[in-house]
């Protein structure tokens, strides 16, 4: 039987990892992956660290605790740049999923499929990430580095996830396309931040997930989009080539060409849903 | 680590270690044994309990984080003084529990939601219900009871007489509602020992054994071939095909290798890769077209061609009758490996008593387990004991033996008691499926739309061993042609066995599958002869009188004509809502789909008998013997409303003791729609000999009233009154038996394979996304000729859920070896997938049939997916020739059937 760790100051929880341990958290990626065996691992569970809960915002951004849960991210007062991170935390498993899954254990886990990560890309989220010894920020992007693979290292926790306050009124969306209705891992999803000025697009950002190792931002739409006026024309501009940095893949869910052709279709949608 | 916590309101403590799951925690430390665990791993959300009021599955929380917290379980929905709570209330007088395994997490899922939104609409309903699967009830009484929680509804208690047609809560819904039904994992002694069994990773090969000396000395047996006695089984008494544990060869994944038996932390410690295996693994025989390549290899030695079976019906002259045809269609349609996934894995417990062996196994046969456990273990079937637990979810899968011969050859030779529990991803793999079928059919009519010839070829994928295999590829020739009279026919039926997991029964042996083929031809020749696709199949349908391909003549209760008859408003409104809703050039399109059936109850041409008895107590304690096994469909109720209108006793004063073959008589097994039929009949029998004994008694008519008040039975005869004190007379048994009349089919097929046949017909709407080829379905209407509806409400549920099989079978349901072995990569249709259902029950009365009824276990999943199937061929014109209909396949048809327009107008 290995340790279990639960602390209830961050210190604790940092020090502890000074010789390896799972986290625990939401225990929604932990328990499935250690059905029918002995769990013998030492555990350190960081579900009773104050420090690590919670949404604040501050005049550059937001800050969401790493353990913070999908349901609190629903019921949060939040400004529209939430919105699709919102609509995301809905469609991730049941009920009872969201209200214990949290957000840092979706990046950690770093599936290709995690619902969560294209719309923190689309929020230009940074990583708060900290051990014993210094804390760092890693934008999103260089956080998760693989399929089931991130930056983090073995003595190092994620603390929080960082939104900056976008210059300008910002508003996001996101699309998810599953095979069933709840309880249901995305074939494709797309997600978009508009920042907007007179009607007009001021900047874009938007992520596609389920069709890469990686979710991918798709930088040369975003550009496509740059001072475009916010109407359903928007999803005219749309074009294949915006997709070059996806590599979706043949599985079960679906196969690698509907995938491309479903995300073109998702993102026009989104995009024509930022009218008004 | 000691963890202080408040458990439905009250103080409690827990000790252990931190990192155990708070569902384990609770099951196998506090004893509540109400919270269910059909995953372990958050896909199915029967283990939902509330934490701090919140829903959470109790199998993805470490008891670690429960300190200090408070937990609600379904064993504190209730009041102290036992008093139900208004939802669980709800749940019994909607029908809303029919297995009743995922009953504790839909409560707690519903309770969350009704605190907060105490009359919620139905969107917060299936928002909130989202993340618990229900397999038996299609969730429509779910959602109706929490949306009528607030109300109350009242529960009907019928009197004497008036039993059979009343919407009775069924006898065992209590226990259900309240978490106290204990089901195969719920009831295992605290010293049991525990089995995990070790698999074969591969599809095929042969394997050695090392030293498996170190690991005997970790447990307490490490069980091989070699332990056990006669190491072959299957349906067929001829054909025990299937070894207990491998010898040598495997033949597919999943296979059963070795049997680990120790504490339960022992063998849950060892790893697979511990346990010393040599492994040869061979190229895998995989599918139909591979197993009868030429120069195939071989799945089973002494099987040539890996033919497990052929054969078929032919009834005048098909292949020149399609000569004369005004119209012919054809086409080849494919499924795939289905998955019973049912919420409740396989789970048991055995114990030696004596020179006697019991087992408590969730089952759907006690009969067939104890006569073949008794071969297996080489006892006398007397020697065997089965006493089947609360069955949760069958549906054909739980008619095979799962953990019976392990656990029962560990305690015989441990004397023991010893469990075995399957994981998720163990039942997945190790279990049967649904038949993977290529069928071809080829269907002719005449120039008015009278069928005149049909020739369908179906082929199986048996899997790896025979299984139920015989049964399908017998029953599917019978049913193939469909429910319509074709004067010329030709069906044929093949099975072969591949490296797959083992297909056995599957609600509907087949017919499912033959359906989807038929259904899509009788569409074709519609839309070839301009006739409405309901019209022609009212055209054709078989009526009483008629005779069917096997040469046997319907005298009574063909209801076919009479459901497309109910079905005609709901098809037209239903049509001019989706030309509406089309005409607005939307991106989604509607469409209107029918599916007819037909299915005959019970065994094909082969004896299945039931035998019930009825027990009038000197003290006058009224109790059913049944040994028919309720898994969900409510036999225990529709045997209990059957008996006491036959006996002219109120429902109400019945006991019950089900299943245990040391206590009941042989029922047969819950397969084949049945029970209804078959041993309701003989419970009718049972309750008319008791009151046949009691009027003689009484010297009384046959139109006397009966009543019972403690051991005092009182006969009222018009004027007269008599009174029977049970204490003088002694245990009182009425007994009835009841076995189908059949005949057996000659080489052509003809003969009475069934002594009746279901009928059914089915509307489907639905809505296809044509950009991203997803399918919603919108309604179904069903209309259903049972005979006779003993209880409405179990009627409607097995209908219900049979479509929301059906459903998945059309659109999402495909079982993968290796790739789709839990319920997040397999999927089963949610609450959120599953569209409003209406019912229509038709009573064409069965004259064998107890008050007319026939069965209606099997009929609700068969029309659903030709119906969905034609509805997405109306609203896209792309005809599905494989299922699951998902979304990528859906896209890439419509861009070939856009690409042939194309090419047609020569663009």
């Amino acid at each position: 039987m290995g340790d279990y760790v639960r602390p209830s100051r961050l210190e604790e929880a940092l020090s502890a990892l000074a010789r390896p341990h799972t986290v625990l958290a939401g225990g929604t990626d932990f328990y499935p992956a250690r059905v029918g065996r002995t769990i013998d691992e030492d555990i350190l569970d960081i579900g009773a660290i104050p420090a690590l809960r919670g949404i604040s915002s501050a005049s550059t951004g937001w800050r969401l605790g790493a353990t913070t849960t999908w349901s609190e991210m629903i019921e949060a007062d939040l400004p529209p740049l939430f919105d699709g991170l919102k609509q995301a935390a809905r469609e991730i498993g049941g009920r009872q999923i969201q209200n214990a899954g949290t957000l840092a254990g979706n990046l950690c886990n770093a599936s290709p499929a995690a619902d969560g990560v294209p719309c923190l890309l689309v929020l230009d989220a940074d990583i708060e990430i900290a051990s014993s010894t210094a804390t760092r920020r890693v934008p999103l992007d260089q956080f998760i580095t693989g399929v089931r693979r991130t930056a983090l290292m073995p003595d190092e926790l994620v603390v929080a996830i960082h939104v900056p306050r976008p210059a300008r009124e910002a508003r996001s969306a996101f699309l998810k396309l599953g095979a069933r209705r709840y309880l249901v891992i995305s074939i494709a999803m797309a997600t978009a931040t508009l920042e907007i000025a007179d009607g007009h697009v001021a900047a874009a950002r938007i992520a596609v997930g389920s069709c890469s190792a990686v979710a991918q931002r798709l930088v040369a739409l975003e550009a496509a989009l740059v001072g475009a006026r916010l109407d359903r024309q928007l999803a005219a501009r749309v074009d294949p080539t915006h997709l070059e940095p996806l590599s979706p893949i043949d599985d079960v869910r679906g196969s690698a060409g509907y995938r491309r052709e479903s995300v073109l279709v998702l993102l026009r949608r989104l995009l024509a849903g930022f009218a008004p | 680590m000691k963890v202080a916590f408040t458990l439905n309101g009250t103080a409690a403590t827990w000790s252990g270690p931190p990192v155990t799951r708070l569902a384990a925690a609770l099951r196998d430390d506090l004893g509540l044994t109400g919270t269910k665990v059909g995953c372990d791993a958050g896909d199915c959300g029967a283990c939902t309990v509330l934490l701090d009021a919140r829903q959470v599955c109790s199998c993805l929380v470490a008891m670690g984080q429960v300190e200090g917290r408070s937990v609600e379980t379904v064993e504190g929905l209730a009041g102290t003084d036992g008093t139900l709570a208004l939802l669980q209330k709800s749940f019994l007088a909607h029908g809303a529990a029919q297995c009743g395994i995922c009953t504790p997490g839909m409560l707690m899922a519903a309770s969350e939601l009704l605190r907060e939104v105490p009359s919620p609409g139905r969107d917060e309903v299936e928002d909130a219900l989202g993340g618990v699967l229900c397999r038996c009830t299609g969730y429509t009484k779910i959602v109706d009871a929490v949306l009528g929680a607030a109300q109350s509804m009242p529960m009907v208690a019928p009197s004497a007489g008036a039993a059979v047609g009343a919407r009775l809560v069924r006898v065992d819904g209590h226990a259900k509602v309240t978490g106290r039904d204990m089901f195969g994992a719920d009831g295992i002694p605290a010293d049991a020992l525990w089995i995990r069994v070790v698999r074969s990773p591969h599809a095929r090969g042969r394997f050695t054994l090392g030293d498996l000396a170190p690991l005997r000395r970790r447990l307490a047996a490490v069980l091989t071939a070699a332990d056990v006695p006669f190491n072959g089984f299957g349906i067929y008494p001829d054909i025990k095909d299937q070894p207990v544990l491998a010898d040598g060869v495997v033949r597919y994944r999943g296979e059963a290798v070795l049997a680990l038996v120790g504490e339960r932390a022992a063998v849950l410690s060892i790893r697979d890769d511990e346990v010393p295996i040599a492994w040869a693994p061979e190229p895998p025989v995989l599918g139909i077209d591979a197993a009868t390549a030429a120069n195939a290899p071989l799945v089973q030695a002494d099987r040539p061609k890996n033919l497990l079976l052929d054969g078929g019906v032919r009834h005048g002259d098909a292949a020149a009758a399609f000569a004369g045809c005004a119209a012919v269609a054809e086409g080849v349609f494919e499924t795939a490996f289905v998955e019973h996934a049912y919420v409740e894995p396989e789970a048991g417990w055995a114990e030696r008593v004596g020179d006697r062996i019991e087992i408590h196994v969730t089952t759907q046969t006690p009969y067939m387990d104890r006569d073949e456990i008794a071969n297996v273990m080489r006892l006398r079937p007397e020697n065997v004991r089965i006493v089947p637990t609360a069955c949760g979810g069958g549906f054909g899968g739980k008619l095979d033996l799962s953990v019976q011969p392990l656990v029962g050859i560990a305690a015989w030779l441990l004397k023991r008691p010893v469990a075995c529990v399957y994981t998720r991803s163990e039942s997945m793999a190790a279990t049967t499926k649904r038949h993977p079928a290529r069928i071809s059919a080829k269907f002719g009519c005449d120039f008015t739309g009278k069928l005149v010839a049909c020739d369908v070829s179906a082929t199986f994928d048996t899997g790896a061993y025979a299984s139920w295999g015989p049964t399908v590829a017998n029953r599917v020739p019978v049913h193939a042609m469909g429910p319509y009279a074709v004067p010329h026919v030709r069906t044929w039926g093949e099975a072969f066995f591949t490296n797959g997991p083992p297909a056995g029964a599957f609600r509907g042996f087949g017919v499912p599958q033959a359906a989807i083929a038929h259904e899509a031809i009788m569409d074709e020749l519609a839309d070839k002869l301009g006739i409405d696709r309901l019209e022609f199949r009212h055209r054709n349908a078989l009526r009483a009188g008629d005779t069917t391909a096997t040469g046997q003549v319907l005298a009574h209760s063909a209801g076919l004509a009479q459901c497309l008859e109910a079905l005609r408003p709901h098809w037209r409104r239903a049509q001019d809502e989706a030309a509406a809703f089309n005409n607005k050039g939307d991106i989604r399109r509607r469409g209107v789909g029918i599916g007819c059936m037909w299915y005959g109850i019970g065994n094909t041409s082969m004896s299945n008998p039931s035998r019930m008895r009825i027990g009038l107590s000197p003290g006058g304690t009224l109790t059913l013997y049944s040994g028919a096994v309720d898994i969900g469909q409510g036999s225990n109720t529709i045997m209990t409303q059957i008996a006491a209108d036959a006996l002219g006793l109120p429902a109400a004063q019945f006991a019950l003791v089900a299943g245990d073959t040391d206590l009941t008589a042989d029922a047969g097994k819950t397969s084949a729609s049945r029970q209804t039929f078959v041993s309701g009949r003989a419970a009718e029998a049972a309750g008319w000999d008791l009151r046949q004994q009691i009027l003689r008694l009484a010297n009384a008519g046959p139109d006397a009233l009966l009543s019972l008040e403690g051991a005092k039975l009182t006969v009222r005869d018009g004027a007269e009154v008599r009174a029977i004190d049970l204490a003088t007379t002694g245990t009182l048994t009425g007994e009835g038996t009841f076995d189908p009349p059949t005949t057996p089919l000659d080489a052509n097929g003809q003969g009475i394979p069934y002594a009746t046949y279901a009928f059914a017909a089915q509307i489907a709407e639905v809505e296809v996304d044509i950009e991203l080829g997803t399918i919603k379905v919108l309604r179904i209407v069903a209309a259903h000729d049972v005979g006779r509806a003993i209880n409405p409400t179990l009627v409607e549920g097995q209908i219900e859920g049979g479509i929301a099989q059906g459903l998945g079978l059309a659109l999402m349901e495909e079982f993968l070896p290796g790739r789709t072995e839990n319920l997040h990569d397999y999927l089963i249709p949610t609450i959120g997938d599953v569209p409003e259902i209406e019912c229509i029950l038709i009573e064409d009365r069965a004259p064998l049939g107890p008050s007319g009824a026939k069965g209606v276990g099997e009929p609700g999943l068969v029309p659903t997916a030709p119906a969905i199937l034609g509805a997405v061929h109306y609203a896209t014109g792309v005809r599905a020739r494989r299922v699951p209909l998902l979304p990528h396949r859906l896209r890439e048809a419509l861009i070939k059937l856009q690409e042939g327009a194309l090419k047609g107008t020569g663009a």
